[in-house]
């Protein structure tokens, strides 16, 4: 298995997790923060941290990866430059996780659940949401990650008659979803932010499947791409 | 020591390599106006996302260009501001990495900082003490510059940034975005005798800058050949031309009130408008006339560059100057709060 330097600062939350190997299991260390604005502080001495607690150098990491979004922009640009950076310097590959999958795997971790929606406030009145099916700490997209105002969210199709898990700060806008969403969500739980000890267990399977990239190739996803009009248009 | 420097701050993505030793190795810039034209101005989120997309390619070529690897570098320098905030945070973001990478100090520096001193990286560069002028989209200002880090605001603008009030009569006179250049090059053509427009603040004492009372004049002057069905091709050279000599003069006769002020003798010309050639002839005109000196940085260094930044955090850092863990992204920054280097 190998060895992977997971950052997330999508969100008000700031994190950070290694992916290592002792005595023939994988362990996971993390760092995680609720801390607005403070990215630019935390996420720097987190890593430090779990390198030193490890034990190991970036030179001994086989990747890096981080949260490309959906998120706040700014976040997903600080995770970024900081990744792409420290990939770059140690010439070492990039990854790309997606933050929806990031909160699936959060409630299936802790939860169990199977059937999960993911969605976070993305402003503006709209949601980033996704779907997936977990299953041992697997996940299968069910739906693209989109964005779109809380009344268009539909449930996947073929999937209407399954019970989903909503999670995510998304889900605060329940008041404004369809009455067909509501009545297919049988528990939301709002509060789970996405996290880099999620992100790294995605990424060593994105590893594995051969996604790393050279750093520069790896962008965020920002979803909502409509952010400025043009002049007479 | 081999410093890479990084600029992000608005609409320009600039890197470039300098050596204490050997000057400067290698340059590279992408600008983003075209991008931006279609919108008539910059928009914040579009700059931060192309810097995200640019930033590692521009830095692996001037590393190819000086046939250097990653591991040649000694120290990192990066734009921390002023500037869009958005934009500040990628440049600072992937110094911050790629130093942690590198086991190399990293430094935010002052954007205006790299501007006044850019000069320094041609042949034969001002000596200390000088006055700069810093002419911009974003600033007008006259610096008592007494050595790094040792600055002395003399004057500003009060309001709109001379580069600013160019471009606003660029869309006045209906000239793409940006306007600057574009109104140069139609004064070319203006009578110079037709209108005479106002230098503000030139009436009475002082190093202080106003440029939207010209601003309201020319819209004032350019409405009202509109209305006499003048607003021709030759009305609209007319009025940049008159435009130009105005903010010109108001320039020469500040700079010529700051070499006064201080006795000093050699006058140091950045940013933006100092590119504009009716402004250098002036300031030639101006120096020689009082057995001064005028000094500029070569045209792709009056605006947003690199290798500007890589010289201002080459020297810091070659004082033992660095930042802490944090990257630092500081929209506003007074000029004046620069300290010499500390170790």
């Amino acid at each position: 298995m190998p060895t992977l330097l997971a950052l997330d600062a999508s969100s008000n939350a700031c994190s950070a997790a290694l992916m290592i190997h002792c005595d023939g299991r994988d362990e996971v260390l993390s760092r995680f923060a609720l801390a607005p604005r403070e990215h630019t502080r935390r996420l720097m001495p987190m890593v430090d941290e779990l390198l030193a607690e490890a034990g190991i150098e970036l030179c001994q990491l086989d990747a890096l990866a981080y949260g490309r979004g959906p998120g706040s922009f700014t976040g997903l640009r600080i995770a970024a430059g900081v990744a792409q950076g420290l990939a770059f310097g140690a010439d070492k590959p990039l990854l790309g996780v997606s933050t929806l999958a990031a909160l699936a795997l959060a409630a299936h971790r802790r939860y169990h659940l199977r059937y999960v929606m993911p969605a976070l406030d993305a402003r503006m009145g709209e949601l980033y949401v996704g779907a997936y099916r977990c299953r041992d700490g697997e996940l299968e997209s069910l739906a693209e990650d989109a964005v779109l105002p809380p009344e268009r969210l539909i449930l996947p199709k073929g999937y209407e008659d399954t019970d989903w898990v909503g999670v995510g700060s998304g889900w605060a806008l329940w008041e404004s979803m369809p009455a067909t969403v509501q009545a297919g969500i049988s528990q939301c739980f709002n509060e789970l932010a996405p996290a880099a000890e999620d992100m790294v267990r995605l990424a060593t399977r994105q590893f594995a499947a051969g996604e790393g990239r050279q750093p520069h190739l790896v962008q965020p996803v920002y979803l909502r791409d409509q952010v400025a009009w043009q002049k007479g248009r | 020591m081999r410093v890479l420097g990084i600029e992000t701050s608005c609409d320009e993505t600039g890197v470039a390599l300098y050596d204490t030793q050997a000057g400067l190795l290698a340059d590279a810039l992408y600008s983003q106006i075209s991008m931006h034209a279609e919108y008539g101005g910059v928009v914040p989120e579009l700059a931060s996302r192309d810097h995200t997309r640019k930033l590692l390619p521009l830095i692996e070529e001037v590393l190819a260009s000086a046939q250097l690897s990653r591991s040649d570098l000694d120290g990192i320098a990066y734009t921390a501001g002023p500037g869009l905030v958005g934009a500040l945070m990628v440049g600072a973001a992937t110094a911050h990495g790629m130093a942690r990478a590198l086991n190399i100090p990293v430094l935010g520096v002052h954007h205006m900082e790299g501007h006044l001193l850019a000069p320094m990286l041609e042949d034969a560069p001002p000596a200390f003490p000088f006055v700069a002028l810093l002419v911009s989209g974003g600033h007008t200002q006259l610096v008592e510059v007494r050595g790094l880090g040792q600055y002395r605001l003399l004057g500003e603008s009060v309001d709109d940034a001379a580069g600013e009030a160019f471009d606003k009569t660029a869309k006045m006179l209906e000239l793409d975005y940006p306007g600057g250049p574009a109104v140069a090059r139609l004064a070319e053509r203006g009578d110079p005798t037709r209108f005479r427009f106002p230098r503000p603040m030139t009436d009475r004492p002082g190093l202080d800058f106003s440029f939207s009372g010209l601003k309201t004049h020319t819209l004032i002057t350019a409405n009202r050949l509109r209305e006499a069905g003048e607003f021709d091709e030759q009305g609209r050279a007319d009025i940049a031309r008159a435009f130009e000599d105005a903010v010109v003069d108001t320039l020469v006769i500040k700079c010529r009130r700051a070499l006064d002020q201080t006795g000093l003798k050699r006058l140091v010309v950045a940013g933006g408008v100092s590119a504009n050639v009716r402004l250098r002839e002036r300031l030639e005109q101006e120096t020689a006339k009082r057995g001064a000196q005028a000094f500029y940085p070569r045209g792709r260094f009056c605006t947003d560059n690199g290798a500007m930044i890589a010289y201002v955090g080459a020297q810091r850092l070659l004082a033992g100057e660095r930042d802490d863990s944090t990257m630092k992204a500081v929209p506003r920054w007074p000029l004046a709060e620069l300290m010499p280097p500390a170790a």
